[in-house]
């Protein structure tokens, strides 16, 4: 098969999914709905393996298959084609998300087997991961901006799913919305690189920027990579845009998998690793993005330590993640960014289907509070979920060790890094270890708090598959991005083939300064670190439980800020949201109801008052009208024959 | 003949609807009627030469020699899209008004006749004189619509809409004659004929406001602004969109609304070149303000309807601030724009009437839960949710991003503070759509059944054509654009200088 023909199937299988299923939107046979999607979904992904295939046959040099459907938008100079790229990049875009992608639709079709509307549930993720394809595959910035905001669609119809709940469809709702801020963000950013190179498509951007950084702050590539890093934090919740993303957990629990966590919300890395060409010339919007990036890991790194629902804290722990990649984008390590958003998308996607799992055998309970011991009801999520802990921690040689590494290696090694990003990295790696190990404490080890009436089973097998499949990617697939140093150790020294692969696509900084010793020493003393807090973790929750209460409470307003989350959204609401809806009725009644039209009564009475004067002169007698007439005939032709 | 039989044939089937012998047979006739003169206006696309920008299909006879007025009439790739635009949404409102209209239907079809007839006529007329007669007449049928099919204040609402377009047509009727009287003066002998109008040398002087050209810029221009409606002349339309019928609605904001940015096009950008680059930061400014302005206001309305109606004051900020920046983009992207607008907020009136018709209610606060109780009504409010909140591969996209991207070539700081519109776009459709769809029952609904507030067979098909174009306009936007290129090239590149010639 030609690649256009396979890019073409990659894309229109979902879709041909969505519309199935949704024209029988009523149909309520969770089966046939989650066979035809999750169909969809493999086709696409089949179609992603063999494209991958076609790749790696290609010379390193020239890893391109292109496709252009149609010509879209073509007004003056700005061509736009519906046109589509497979290159190194986009290739692990794909895989990823029609890999991962068709293990969660298989998952929920346990998950959703006894939803009311599963046939729309089925369609939207259909329509979801089409949107992604697009997202990915646009071989120009507006190609990826019809994905970007199409996937902020099926966010919104996904997040409100349960939409009778006032509470869920308001998250929806706040999702799309804040999203739509960072978008107008994109929408300056891409003006401005377009009026400034006159060019969106992306191999043509690579080649006409020039090849020098800008000093300022203002000039045209700074301005547009800090506008579009604005889009980026809307759709990947960074600050200050990060506030949808946890509430966005009142989806259902694959959606939080597929889109707040492996793939959606990285949306943001992936446009600047596709763009790295550019942001490299713009250091200071680079310094913004790193420790925007870093700030927001450690911000929600704490909030993740203070929270019970067990989706909120892996929403947190997603934000938090995001956080790092952004570091790493910041500081010009792009495969490395590129490397976490893959192992962070098996880990995550993991743990949030064995939340799924956990939450559909506690019949809807979300609370860890009310957990515990649960290890020995659900095995299989159980052993899965320790795999996707020991991962997110970084324990050698689970898949987020290696990603988290290399990046922090770089934040301290990059000309672009600095040491202080490092110790932010490395002290949210210890708040990552403590928060994962208190849920992993609170859910499956100790003594059970579970309600006498709940009755944990475990799910059944196409859940329990999906689990055992990113399980084992979450042990495994880091190993294809190890480290130089470590590799150099092992036997048959493994190189890092993924940073080769994105080598010929990705801009490069100039070499890092750091030896060997000091990055063993890194590498030794984050691992400790983890280690540390993940012991002092199980400590708390696990060997003594009334210990926690104690630090909280020793804590006092220090633990309230943060298990208020810092009051972000409080202020959101009352110092921005709320005024600007008042002062929107203020304007309503003060300017549209009682100026402008009160001025238009007057201009209206001061009319119908001069009427009542002019209304004397209309005597009835023929003369004075002739009289009129002739004076006005002169007046008019007076002024006009003047002017 | 085919231009004239478009605007007129509406007549005759207005005569033909008086004299059905039974008011039964007047919807059925009229809805065929109808379709028959949108048949007739789709011939246009086999008569029509789209790689030319000269006028066509050109009709001329003497009308009033002494004032060189003639029956004038052409058609241009401006006036193109507008004209298929009106034809084809007569029938649907014909047919979406088969149960809303239930006193006089005979007269109310004769109505809407009579008013497609005068849109035609204006959006065909090249004479300003009789430019002028279609643009005032279009006023009349609109007004008796609202005036006797209205709601509850359609009297204040009627009064309100026609004092306002009346008071600021006769500044351009007076701007119009002193047009004539410069033609006498430059040409020898005097004409209405737009073309001799761009012809004109109307003196312009910077920075003095009482010159000629500045001054008849202004006539022209309030006419228009308050027609579009452009803040802050807007307030006569929520009034009369909330009063109006569905129909009268729908036709009022998707075809009367365009007859004041169509009017800048023919009139005030290419006769006034000078007087519209000096002001036309201040349009810039009020396009902007509108939009921001006409967001806020809607997002705070009780009222379907009266949202949906600052709504359009929002989009029509757009237009003008697209066609204010004076290059392709913001041009095209204007054009575009205003035929978005008709779709979709044609689109949204109907849905809105189809909704009240059930439950008599048009308070948002009343609503809630509708998404289970009317499960495809919701899909089709969403989808025309979505065009109007401009997500891509919908036709609202290709307009707003042309809009921005023009309006930052032109000015960025406009384009800065125009695109919060794309936000607070989000905000006001989407927080509408949570209250109403999303949430528990509302009280509106209360004793309905689950999904017996649906919409019927006759309203799908309604809807269904207004749907397809939503992504047929979003996904193929060079299939309409390519029909209006040339004439939307001449009108930017040629501005100062601006001619349309005959086509041979």
């Amino acid at each position: 098969m030609n690649h256009a023909l396979l890019i073409l199937t990659l894309l229109i299988a979902p879709l041909i999914g969505f519309l199935f299923n949704g024209l029988r939107f009523r149909s309520h046979n969770a089966y046939l709905a989650g066979a035809v999607a999750t169909g969809a979904s493999a086709i696409s992904f089949l179609c992603s393996v063999t494209l991958w295939t076609k790749l790696v046959s290609l010379p390193v040099e020239n890893r391109v298959l292109e496709t252009k459907f149609f010509e879209w938008i073509a007004v003056g100079t700005l061509k736009i084609p519906f046109g589509f790229v497979v290159d190194q990049i986009s290739i692990i875009m794909i895989l990823i998300i029609t890999g991962v992608g068709s293990l969660i639709h298989l998952f929920s079709i346990g998950y959703m087997s006894h939803d009311e509307r599963p046939s729309k549930f089925f369609a939207y993720l259909n329509l979801f991961l089409f949107n992604m394809l697009v997202l990915v595959l646009g071989d120009n910035m507006l190609m990826t901006f019809v994905g970007w905001e199409g996937v902020g669609l099926c966010s919104y119809l996904l997040i409100g799913f349960w939409f009778t709940d006032p509470a869920k469809a308001a998250a929806g709702m706040k999702a799309f919305v804040t999203n739509r801020i960072g978008d107008a963000g994109f929408l300056i950013g891409m003006f401005i690189l377009f009026f400034t190179f006159g060019t969106l498509d992306y191999s043509d951007l690579a080649a006409v920027v020039p090849k020098v950084a800008e000093l300022g702050w203002t000039g045209p590539v700074t301005m547009a990579c800090l506008f579009l890093f604005l889009g980026a934090a809307g759709k990947s919740a960074q600050i200050p845009l990060y506030v949808w993303l946890p509430d966005a957990m009142a989806g259902p629990t694959p959606v939080s998998a597929l889109i707040h966590a492996a793939t959606m919300v990285t949306a943001g890395v992936y446009l600047f690793v596709r763009l790295s060409a550019v942001l490299v010339l713009a250091p200071h919007a680079m310094e913004v993005i790193a420790w925007t990036g870093a700030l927001t890991a450690l911000m929600a790194a704490t909030i993740g330590i203070t929270q019970w629902d067990i989706k909120k804290i892996l929403a947190y722990s997603t934000v938090s993640q995001l956080g790092y990649m952004f570091m790493a984008v910041g500081v010009g390590a792009f495969p490395a960014a590129q490397f976490h958003l893959m192992t962070h998308a098996f880990f995550k996607a993991l743990m949030f289907l064995g939340s799924g799992s956990v939450i559909h055998a506690m019949h809807e309970e979300q609370d860890i509070r009310k957990m515990g011991g649960l290890k020995k009801y659900l095995p299989v999520t159980y052993i899965t979920f320790l795999m996707g802990w020991l991962a997110i921690i970084g324990i050698p040689p689970f898949a987020g060790f290696f990603s988290k590494d290399e990046i922090l290696w770089q934040a301290w090694s990059s000309p672009h890094g600095s040491k202080g990003l490092w110790a932010i990295g490395a002290i949210t790696a210890a708040c990552t270890a403590f928060y994962m190990t208190r849920l992993m404490a609170l859910t499956f080890w100790g003594k059970s708090r579970v309600s006498p009436d709940v009755h944990p089973h475990e799910s059944p097998p196409t859940m329990a598959i999906p689990l055992i499949v990113l399980g084992i990617l979450s042990v495994i697939g880091g190993w294809i991005g190890i480290p130089h140093v470590i590799g150099e150790v092992l036997p048959g020294h493994p190189p890092n083939i993924f940073a080769h692969w994105l080598e010929p696509v990705v801009a490069k900084v100039e070499a890092g300064h750091g030896s060997a010793v000091m990055e063993w020493s890194l590498m030794g003393f984050s691992v400790g670190l983890a280690g540390i807090f993940a012991w002092l973790a199980y400590d708390f929750y696990v060997r003594v439980p009334s210990r926690p209460k104690a630090v909280a409470a020793a804590l006092g307003p220090a633990y309230r800020l943060v298990e208020n989350k810092y009051f972000v959204d409080e202020f959101y609401f009352g110092k921005i949201i709320n005024p600007l809806v008042e002062a929107s009725k203020a304007i309503w009644l003060y300017i549209d109801v009682n100026f402008i039209d009160k001025a238009t009564y007057f201009a209206g009475d001061l009319v119908s008052g001069l009427a009542q004067l002019v209304k004397t002169i209309q005597n009835g007698k023929t003369q004075s009208y002739a009289l009129y007439m002739a004076l006005g005939v002169v007046i008019i032709m007076t002024v006009v024959l003047s002017s | 003949m085919l231009l004239t039989t478009l605007i007129f044939l509406p007549v005759v089937f207005a005569l033909v609807v008086a004299a059905l012998p039974e008011e039964k047979w007047v919807r059925p006739v009229s809805f065929v009627l109808s379709l028959g003169h949108f048949a007739a206006t789709c011939l246009l696309f086999w008569r029509f030469n789209p790689a030319s920008s000269a006028l066509q299909l050109v009709e001329k006879h003497a009308w009033v020699p002494t004032f060189g007025v003639n029956y004038f009439v052409g058609i241009d790739g401006i006036s193109f899209w507008l004209v298929i635009l009106s034809a084809f949404l007569t029938p649907l409102a014909v047919l979406g008004s088969w149960t809303a209209i239930e006193k006089k239907v005979r007269a109310f079809h004769i109505c809407l006749f009579l008013l497609l007839s005068a849109t035609m006529g204006t959006f065909l007329a090249v004479d300003a004189i009789l430019f002028y007669a279609f643009f005032e007449a279009s006023l009349i049928p609109m007004y008796l619509m609202i005036g006797v099919w209205g709601g509850s204040r359609r009297l204040y609402a009627t009064m309100k809409f026609f004092i306002y377009t009346m008071a600021g047509s006769l500044f351009m009727l007076l701007a119009i004659i002193a047009l004539i009287f410069m033609t006498q003066e430059q040409m020898g002998q005097m004409s209405a004929s737009v073309l001799d109008f761009y012809n004109l040398d109307v003196p312009f002087v910077a920075g003095d406001f009482l010159n000629t050209q500045t001054l008849l810029f202004f006539a022209f221009s309030l006419a228009f602004a308050i027609k579009v409606p452009m803040f802050p002349v807007h307030t006569w339309l929520p009034d009369a969109h909330v009063e109006a019928p569905t129909p009268g609605s729908v036709i009022l904001a998707a075809v009367m609304l365009k007859m004041g940015t169509y009017g800048f096009m023919r009139f005030v950008l290419p006769i006034f070149p000078e007087a519209s680059e000096y002001f036309a930061w201040f349009f810039m400014l009020l396009g902007v303000v509108g939009i921001v302005y006409g967001a806020l206001v809607a997002m705070v309305q009780p009222d379907i309807k009266k949202l949906v109606a600052y709504s359009s004051v929002s989009h029509m900020g757009y237009v003008m601030l697209g066609l204010f920046a004076m290059n392709l983009y913001g041009t095209t992207g204007g054009y575009y724009q205003m035929l978005n607008h008709g779709i979709s907020t044609g689109a949204l009136f109907l849905l809105v009437g189809m909704i009240y018709e059930r439950t008599h209610t048009r308070q948002i606060s009343e609503y809630g839960g509708l998404a289970k109780a009317a499960p495809i009504y919701t899909i089709a409010f969403l989808i025309v949710t979505f065009s109007s909140i401009a997500v891509p591969l919908t036709n609202g996209f290709i307009g707003e991003f042309l809009i921005l991207l023009g309006t930052f070539e032109a000015n960025r700081w406009f384009a800065g503070v125009a695109v919060l519109g794309v936000i607070l776009g989000a905000v006001y459709m989407l927080w509408a759509v949570k209250r109403i769809f999303f949430g528990p029952r509302g009280k509106a609904l209360g004793h309905y059944e689950e999904e017996s507030l649906d919409i019927n067979g006759r309203e799908i098909a309604v809807l269904i054509p207004l749907v397809i174009l939503i992504f047929w306009m979003g996904l193929f936007p060079s299939d309409f654009l390519n029909w209006s290129k040339a004439s939307l090239d001449n009108l930017v590149q040629n501005r100062t200088h601006y001619e349309l010639k005959l086509e041979e």
